[in-house]
């Protein structure tokens, strides 16, 4: 099916996502072998699994804001569903799968579909909504998960789960563990995320991104976002083509969430903020809205960025307001762009094309 | 008496997120777009008043006046730098430009005048009027706040409705090519409108740090974001809509904090937002536009 899919595809539509999938695989060999040649830094090397969760964050968050053309405001708050849940189903299943992989997968797998859940109810009411006023109820989703995360305990013991809200009332049995303390969050918890495991994930997204965009239901999208009035007058159900975009996007985000966790001891649901989203819309609309190998890309410049900025210090994240804020001018004005145009020959000759 | 003495304190709260809101509607409805980096202007305007008052022992008054000047400025120099050649860039681009200049005016900040909370002296001295007996107290800043909102609102009705320039802003909100047309400055219309929301959010800090003495770097970024929510609360473009959001949320948010749950009120408050939402999908005063097949 796959196969078939993209031989359909235009020519230049398939060598933009055999690009794609072909800069990942390349930048992955590159970095095994950096990481096994003692080429990396140790920091580096430890940012290796969060960069992986924040492309596939990416590039879920693109289906919605660059293909469907809604604007999300609180895609940490699916983040936080799934790290959340992944990291509470891989300790309650420490015990029945003893195969670290294997406990991975299958929590990002669960992760992914408690996000859905969570993407699912959100979108009932989100989708009826337009423009801003989806923006801002997604913006407030997001704080109202964190919110309700900060105040959650989940225990488990002999007896079952526990669970309760604002305080801790799950009277657990000796022997118990309280794995989500509410506004401490979850700790102690197992390095299992590898950067191998980052790296499937992100393929295996990928895939299923290409796959939808290029399919009648990606073709939906598309129409939707360029004009919902002649999407609905030829008889596309608008709301099913967002809720479907809207759940994969939560579903994948979700997934994320879970690699993420699993490569910290701690997590907190004040990690997954208004600021994260917005980190992660960052990486979206300068990537490009539409192009997932834009936000790949993105993504990994604007975490290790603040990183190499370190030499500078205090001035690092002013540096990085700058860059982005010049970054924004230089790709969306017109004289500004034609001044870096005629700068860069070749960059007119294609245009030209 | 506790539902009252809940209830004054919500709309004073309410009034300085309406002052704030006022920033964002206005901003919106005449440039469409979200000026993220509104709530950074508070808290600028907040430490320019502090540090007036406490290092150069100037009147509270006056250093709120001069906050309000430097703000002003401020917001129209951000306007000239970073939005406007952006006025045709879609309205993203616009938004991560503002986003942007949030981050950069909250690290400038912190370069300045470091991360360590700073005691903000309230701008009237933290005395208050005793009701009933004494049973209600309400302090000199909550009517101060409640007062200047009240002001602030009656003041800008009358500017927006009955001067020039208002009309001005108002053709712009409209149609902007129609307002070119009939010869009005399109570009110095936007920028009066983001200085009179600049200045007014340097008022709302120092009212804000009066009400609530610790001043961050960070301190502008939630009831910035919460201001914003008002705005679209009430209808985003609106400005009674503003008004009615702010204090609306102001008292939900106290409300649901005395009533509730301290820990859940926020997520309360967005709540309700999303519930109204849902029955007027427009904010309580917004128009809803007609679509064009």
């Amino acid at each position: 099916m796959t196969m078939r899919r993209l031989i359909n595809l235009k020519r230049v539509e398939a060598r933009r996502i055999y690009l794609t999938y072909a800069v990942v695989i390349v930048a992955y060999a590159v970095c095994q072998v950096m990481s096994s040649t003692k080429f990396l830094s140790s920091s580096m090397r430890g940012m290796l699994v969060p960069i992986c969760a924040y492309m596939v964050m990416a590039v879920s968050l693109n289906l919605v804001v660059g293909v469907l053309g809604e604007l999300s405001l609180g895609h940490a708050g699916f983040m936080s569903v799934g790290a959340f849940s992944g990291v509470a189903a891989a300790i309650i299943m420490q015990k029945t799968i003893t195969y670290a992989p294997l406990r991975l997968a299958v929590a990002m797998i669960i992760a992914a579909i408690f996000a859905a859940i969570a993407g699912f109810l959100i979108g009932i009411p989100v989708l009826r909504l337009k423009g801003d006023y989806l923006a801002i109820v997604t913006l407030a989703f997001g704080e109202i998960i964190k919110s309700v995360l900060n105040n959650f305990y989940l225990g488990m013991d002999s007896g079952g789960l526990h669970f309760s809200m604002l305080t801790d009332t799950t009277r657990l049995l000796k022997g118990g563990r309280l794995i989500i303390r509410g506004p401490m969050g979850i700790s102690g918890i197992q390095k299992i995320a590898t950067f191998p495991a980052g790296f499937i994930l992100l393929m295996i997204s990928l895939m299923i991104v290409f796959n939808l965009v290029n399919s009648r239901s990606g073709r939906a999208f598309m129409a939707i976002r360029d004009d919902r009035i002649a999407a609905e007058s030829i008889g596309l159900d608008i709301t099913k083509y967002k809720m479907m975009a809207f759940v994969m996007s939560a579903a994948l985000a979700g997934a994320a969430g879970a690699l993420f966790a699993m490569n910290y001891s701690t997590i907190v649901a004040n990690k997954f903020d208004f600021n994260t989203s917005i980190l992660i819309l960052v990486f979206v609309v300068l990537g490009g809205q539409g192009n997932m190998l834009g936000s790949i890309i993105a993504a990994a410049a604007l975490t290790i960025l603040p990183e190499k900025l370190r030499q500078f210090s205090e001035y690092r994240m002013l540096l990085y307001a700058v860059i982005l804020i010049v970054t924004m001018l230089a790709t969306n004005n017109a004289e500004i762009k034609e001044f870096l145009g005629r700068l860069n020959p070749f960059r007119r000759k294609e245009e030209a094309e | 008496m506790i539902f009252l003495n809940f209830l004054i304190s919500g709309i004073s709260l309410g009034s300085i997120y309406a002052i704030i809101a006022l920033g964002y509607t206005m901003v919106y409805g005449i440039a469409k777009m979200l000026n993220f980096a509104h709530g950074d202007v508070i808290m600028v305007g907040a430490y320019v008043c502090f540090y007036a008052v406490s290092r150069y022992g100037l009147n509270p008054f006056a250093g709120v006046a001069l906050a309000m000047l430097v703000c002003t400025v401020l917001g129209m120099v951000v306007e000239r730098l970073a939005y406007k050649p952006l006025r045709q860039a879609p309205s993203l681009a616009v938004l991560i430009t503002a986003i942007g200049m949030s981050y950069f005016l909250q690290n400038t900040a912190l370069l300045l005048w470091s991360s360590n909370p700073k005691v903000f002296p309230s701008i009237i001295g933290r005395g208050a009027f005793k009701l009933f007996d004494g049973r209600l107290s309400v302090s000199h800043v909550t009517v101060l706040t409640i007062a200047s909102c009240v002001v602030i609102m009656a003041v800008l009705s009358l500017f927006i409705g009955k001067t020039r320039l208002g009309k001005a802003m108002r053709a712009c909100s409209e149609d902007k090519g129609a307002a070119q047309l009939m010869g009005i400055n399109v570009n110095a219309t936007i920028s009066l409108t983001f200085a009179i929301g600049s200045g007014l959010a340097a008022i709302a800090g120092a009212l804000l740090c009066s009400a609530y003495p610790t001043l961050m770097p960070t301190t502008g970024a939630l009831p910035g974001i919460k201001a914003f929510t008002a705005a679209v609360f009430g209808g985003i473009g609106s400005i009674p809509g503003a008004f009615l959001g702010g204090i609306m949320l102001g008292v939900i948010e106290i409300f649901a904090k005395a009533y509730i749950s301290s820990q859940l009120s926020d997520a309360v408050v967005f709540a309700v937002l999303i519930i109204v939402l849902l029955v007027k999908p427009a904010g309580l005063l917004g128009r809803m536009t007609q679509e064009k097949v």
